[in-house]
């Protein structure tokens, strides 16, 4: 069964749901510790909303230097799927597995909503089993989610498809580009400020949009096999 | 024990949404003409008696790794004199 790691830092809040949306998607969910130095064999690693280590400093910059952190940039740096969600995103920028950074939020305030996206890129291993063009609904909720990039670098993810999502209808966070989510060159690290977990269940969801983040990784997985 | 300052600033071509805030609160309470840019300051006791040029050098590769982000934030490092 494929195994997807979920990290949990301290201040982590939906490693919980994240750990949860992949149990109810029929994959198996391996907790990972940021003080480990061990990745346990997964096929992929979802780092997760919240607050790690308070969001002291910059978001995602101390968690950017555990233990784990440093697996995880040698696996990704492999092509190991890692897929940042939110507060998972601004360490994945932290760490320079993905361009530019995040900053507070244009209008100064926690935003928290049903989000539409547009799907730009379905060439990485979090969105090959969705379409170019799409519209999917994932919520929202951040206070520092403002995608920014100096020029250069905005022109190379326009130019070579590392723009994964972008915000529909509303950019809820003065966002560079209306940019939600991107991508490495390689396509096997994503980032997004929306949270795809917590679109699984109709119970609690406003779709099930999230689902398909999962399926890309099931398809991608057994592609490769 | 030596000092040494480390300001880290937004980049200019930033918007700097905290200086934004407190800008419009001066402005608020009359203070005219006032425009604020909100950074962050550290202050580093380094060991011993006198800040070498290499103990300065760490200090500095340090702000580059941690204590700022240089995609948006630019820093400055000095020795403060007691």
């Amino acid at each position: 069964m494929t195994r997807v790691g979920v990290v949990t830092f301290p201040g982590s809040l939906d490693d919980q749901d994240a750990a949860r949306a992949v149990t109810v998607m029929g994959l198996e969910a391996v907790p990972l510790w940021h003080a480990a130095h061990d990745l346990e064999g997964v096929d992929a690693v979802i780092l997760p909303g919240g607050f790690s280590y308070g969001d002291y400093l910059r978001c995602g910059a101390i968690a950017r230097f555990s233990p784990i952190m440093s697996e995880i940039i040698d696996a990704a740096n492999q092509g190991l799927p890692v897929l940042g969600i939110c507060n998972g995103f601004q360490v994945l920028c932290e760490s320079h597995l993905l361009p530019g950074a995040l900053i507070r939020n244009d209008r100064r305030t926690f935003v928290c909503r049903d989000q539409r996206l547009e799907v730009i890129s379905r060439d990485t291993v979090w969105t090959c089993a969705m379409g170019e063009g799409q519209e999917i609904d994932i919520v929202l909720k951040n206070g520092e989610g403002r995608y920014i990039a100096d020029e250069e670098t905005l022109a190379r993810l326009e130019g070579e498809n590392q723009i994964v999502f972008r915000y529909s209808g509303l950019n809820p966070n003065g966002s560079v580009n209306d940019i939600a989510g991107v991508t490495n060159r390689r396509g096997n690290v994503v980032g997004l400020m929306p949270h795809p977990e917590h679109n699984v269940e109709e119970l609690t969801g406003p779709s099930l949009d999230g689902r398909l983040f999962f399926e890309s990784l099931a398809s991608f997985l057994s592609a490769r096999v | 024990m030596a000092r040494v300052i480390v300001d880290v600033m937004p980049k200019p071509e930033i918007l700097d949404p905290q200086g934004k805030a407190v800008t419009g609160a001066l402005k608020r309470l009359g203070f005219e003409g006032l425009t604020v840019r909100q950074g962050k300051r550290f202050e580093i006791t380094v060991e011993g008696d006198e800040v070498t040029p290499d103990r300065l050098d760490e200090v500095r590769d340090a702000a580059e790794k941690l204590l700022a982000n240089t995609v948006i934030e630019a820093f400055d490092v000095r020795v403060e004199n007691a």
